[in-house]
């Protein structure tokens, strides 16, 4: 024993990490912009390292997705279903329900309203619409219900179910595309029919009206989470089963009620997506939104309103890095890379609200 | 050898401090503690206790101030360090692994070739003769009671090496019986040479064990005493700060009526085994019936069964001649039978951490209003009116609770139960982890409530408080009931050996 005492000089570790004291939420947003700043310059080594002015393409971030009505339209489009899957995934993380399908609930919105939206198309306009509606909300409800129940009644573990369920999603599309619903103008080509124009979401300020469902949605999902009976028991079913079967609530009924919620407005999101902006069914309807909505959520805090700054910031991304690509000849990894960059900083600085670093002998020894 | 012992201390903690956040958990401690000695580290939960422990055991590590071990100054960051230093900490809550037998949980971890079975059973068997402990090596941790498995916790510190040993709270889950024979096993390693250090809260153990007590108090350390030039009285009043009655008041009440009537309760746990068997008890009006038990004898399931958390198997508790059994806790809140249940899990089923007080007051009854918004200003008004008249400490009503001290929560969580009037009022443990104040606030709540006529449950760890406060207590022992003792005929002794599995005649029923 002595010896192995003689070998262990005594020393400080060099850097250990502490738990702090819980932060003030001015602290917190300093730090977020802290660390907004720092993925900039990171990103811009990044941009230096490959040959171009970081201030210039930075710029052109900004300015390709504002620069002309056409650009903001374009980026008012990328935000819409990412707003509402967000939306849509925070009732069911509030809940601590681990809801990672809402890239499948989107689909099967799509697909529910889109058999209407082919085969119903001489109804009249808005029952069509008003239909479309309600079918995407059930088609989601359906898919984000089948993960709750099972969860509910064996205990299963829900993100891999909801996950498995994202895949059957998208084939029951190419099923469809493939098969019944296969365009017989197509020539052969496996694809889906352009919807008609009585089936096309109606344009306000030349963009689909999407962005006011989703506006509107944000506002009712505030009200909704903090003050309505169901918002709370979400809350606390989401800190402790325990509690809430103390408490005497239903905790099946709520997880399901809530999970038919959330796949309803990811689905709501699949009928804005297809009739809205493909005016088809597409494989493609979804195309990672449901995923990119599990950052958006987590980094707003699961705050609505917070989740409307962050999908707007998130758009603008997206479409400014798509003008980047194309006015600096880069390519899409490049601006992928950058995207990654940023979000890096940001999801890394959550560590830094919780813990802190302490060195050697900067408050330690002696 | 024996003139190094002499000289040097084991450990020698000069002006050791350590912060979180903006509390002062441990301030400017100066500490030590010979070979061949027990010190007994006493003090009130949020003392310090714990993490001047951790910080020996290599769990923490100071943010100023030095350790010195057997005269070296030493620099412990990591639990491996700790056991190198010749350091073992007994943990409260054991790190065993429960599908291994004895001699694996005790080898494991050690960076030791991997012994042959047999021989590996004579040393460990040779240690345990050395100390006096009792041990089967080859016996699975799931099969063994706590004691045993406390045995098992102790002998991997000295297999181990170890010359210092640091016990949390080691006696919380033994019977008093287990409780001694615990003493005579650290009294013989520290004829051998042992330092120990021993965590505790309850005084008489202290003096019958220890040779020094270090007392804590906020951080501080207060003062360090002979046990032997010391008494109970001396020693709360250097714990608390002041002069404390230690005497439990027991209120007496006339005309006790039944209300509740638990009849052949048996509970199934998830593993198939029973939990509870056969339990046959009455409640009174106006009445304390204290659970006595070692941890884990099912009292926990008692509560929730009755409470209508878990399902049983058979039986029956009847309240008001109403079978309640099969019943969602939704239902019973509505019969209007009122009762309230006052879990040991506060923070993880009576209330919501991240919740503030007024949130928390309406868990139970934000269904009553009507409509589908929620209606915070009743509870807005509840919370105030408790937060003055149990003198909660928050800055203001909508901190989350977690963030209050364990007193307070407690008052949190009590309160509410207390203001929606019931009939029948279980609590569990609802003094753990409480200073001595604030334990005799509750003590003054319950009583209060008995006078009102509540029939209350009080299910305890701590006998003596058992003893003062309860008018009956019902002894638990591996889910059987072992009997219903009055308190005023009954002796320390005689619930020690029920509730190590003894029934005693005449003491078996109710009635």
């Amino acid at each position: 024993m002595n010896k192995s005492q003689e070998n262990i000089k005594v020393r400080e570790p060099l850097v250990r990490t502490v738990k702090r004291a819980e932060r003030s939420n001015l602290d917190i947003i300093k730090l977020r912009i802290i660390a907004f700043i720092l993925a900039l310059v990171a990103g811009g080594l990044f941009i230096l390292l490959i040959g171009f002015n970081p201030f210039e393409l930075y710029l052109t971030i900004v300015s390709g997705a504002f620069r002309s009505k056409m650009a903001i339209q374009a980026t008012v489009k990328f935000m819409i279903p990412l707003l509402m899957a967000s939306l849509g995934i925070t009732l069911a993380f509030k809940m601590k329900f681990w809801n990672i399908g809402a890239e499948g609930q989107i689909i099967m919105g799509a697909v529910f309203s889109s058999y209407f939206a082919l085969f119903y198309s001489d109804l009249p306009h808005i029952v069509l619409i008003i239909i479309m509606f309600i079918s995407g909300f059930i088609g989601g409800g359906l898919w984000g219900l089948i993960p709750a129940y099972f969860k509910s009644k064996f205990n299963t573990n829900e993100t891999l179910l909801t996950l498995m369920l994202n895949y059957i999603a998208l084939h029951v599309i190419s099923f469809l595309r493939d098969g019944p619903w296969k365009d017989p103008g197509s020539s052969g080509f496996p694809k889906i029919a352009r919807f008609e124009a009585n089936a096309q979401l109606d344009k306000i300020l030349g963009v689909q009206f999407g962005w006011i469902v989703g506006l509107i949605l944000v506002v009712v999902v505030f009200i909704y989470m903090v003050y309505t009976k169901h918002g709370y028991e979400i809350s606390v079913v989401g800190e402790s089963q325990a509690t809430s079967r103390y408490a005497g609530m239903n905790v099946k009924k709520i997880i399901l009620r809530t999970m038919i919620l959330s796949g309803g407005i990811c689905g709501i999101t699949g009928v804005i997506q297809s009739a809205g902006s493909d005016m088809t069914l597409a494989a493609s309807v979804a195309g990672g939104v449901g995923f990119t909505a599990i950052i958006v959520a987590w980094l707003a805090n699961l705050n609505p309103f917070g989740i409307l700054m962050v999908s707007f910031l998130f758009s603008v991304l997206e479409k400014g890095s798509s003008v980047m690509q194309s006015t600096y000849g880069l390519s899409t990894y490049s601006a992928s890379v950058l995207q990654g960059i940023i979000l890096f900083f940001i999801l890394g600085c959550e560590f830094f609200i919780r813990y802190k670093f302490v060195l050697r002998h900067k408050g330690g020894n002696k | 050898m024996s003139n190094l012992i002499e000289t040097k201390y084991a450990i020698e903690l000069k002006g050791v401090s350590k912060i979180f956040g903006s509390v002062v958990a441990n301030d400017n401690i100066n500490l030590n503690i010979k070979y061949g000695e027990i010190l007994a580290l006493l003090g009130e939960n949020g003392s310090g206790k714990t993490t001047l422990m951790n910080m020996l055991s290599g769990i923490y590590y100071p943010d100023a101030g030095t350790i010195s071990i057997a005269g070296d100054e030493v620099s412990i960051s990591s639990p491996t360090d700790a056991i190198n230093y010749g350091i073992g900490m007994i943990h409260q809550h054991f790190k065993l692994v429960e599908v291994l037998n004895a001699m694996d949980n005790i080898v494991l971890g050690t960076k030791e070739k991997y012994l042959k079975p047999k021989i590996l059973k004579d040393k460990i068997l040779n240690i345990s003769s050395k100390f006096g402990l009792e041990i089967e090596p080859e016996k699975k941790i799931y099969n063994m009671s706590v004691s045993e498995k406390q045995t098992v916790e102790i002998l991997k510190v000295l297999y181990r090496g170890a010359q210092i040993l640091i016990l949390d709270e080691p006696t919380a889950v033994l019977t008093p019986q287990e409780t001694e024979k615990l003493f005579a096993i650290l009294r013989k390693m520290k004829e051998q040479g042992s330092a120990i250090i021993i965590i505790t809260h309850k005084l008489h153990e202290v003096l019958s064990v220890s040779d020094r007590v270090a007392i804590l108090r906020k951080g501080k350390l207060i003062d360090t005493v002979k046990t032997e030039d010391s008494n109970e009285k001396q020693l709360t009043e250097l714990m608390v700060g002041r002069p404390v009655s230690l005497k439990i008041n027991r209120p007496e009440v006339e005309s006790k009526k039944t209300i509740l009537n638990v009849v052949d309760l048996s509970v199934m746990n998830e593993d198939g085994s029973l939990g509870l068997k056969n339990i046959n008890f009455k409640l009174k009006r106006g009445e304390i019936l204290g659970v006595a038990g070692i941890a884990g004898s099912g009292q926990k399931e008692l509560c929730e069964s009755i409470a209508g958390l878990i399902k049983i198997k058979s039986g029956a508790v009847l309240c008001n001649k109403e079978n309640i059994i099969g019943k969602t806790p939704d239902e019973i809140i509505n019969l209007g039978i009122s009762m309230s249940f006052v879990p040991e899990d506060r923070l993880g089923m009576g209330l919501v951490g991240s919740m503030g007080m007024v949130e928390n007051m309406m868990l139970k009854s934000y269904r009553k209003s009507k409509g589908f918004f929620i209606d915070k200003k009743p509870s807005r008004k509840l919370a105030e009116y408790l937060k003055n008249k149990l003198q909660i400490v928050t800055p203001n009503v909508d901190m989350p609770v977690r963030m209050m001290s364990g007193g307070n929560v407690q008052k949190v969580l009590l309160g509410r139960e207390i203001d929606s009037n019931p009939n029948v009022l279980i609590t569990a443990y609802p003094v753990r982890g409480l200073d001595i104040n604030s334990s005799y606030v509750i003590y003054d709540l319950l009583n209060e409530q008995k006078l009102k006529g509540v029939a209350v449950l009080f299910i305890g760890e701590d006998l003596d408080v058992l003893l003062e406060l309860s008018d009956r207590i019902m002894v638990l022992c591996n889910g059987e009931m072992k009997g219903i003792v009055d308190t005023k005929e009954t002796t320390k002794e005689e619930i020690g050996l029920m509730m190590a599995g003894k029934s005693f005649k005449g003491v078996e029923g109710d009635e």
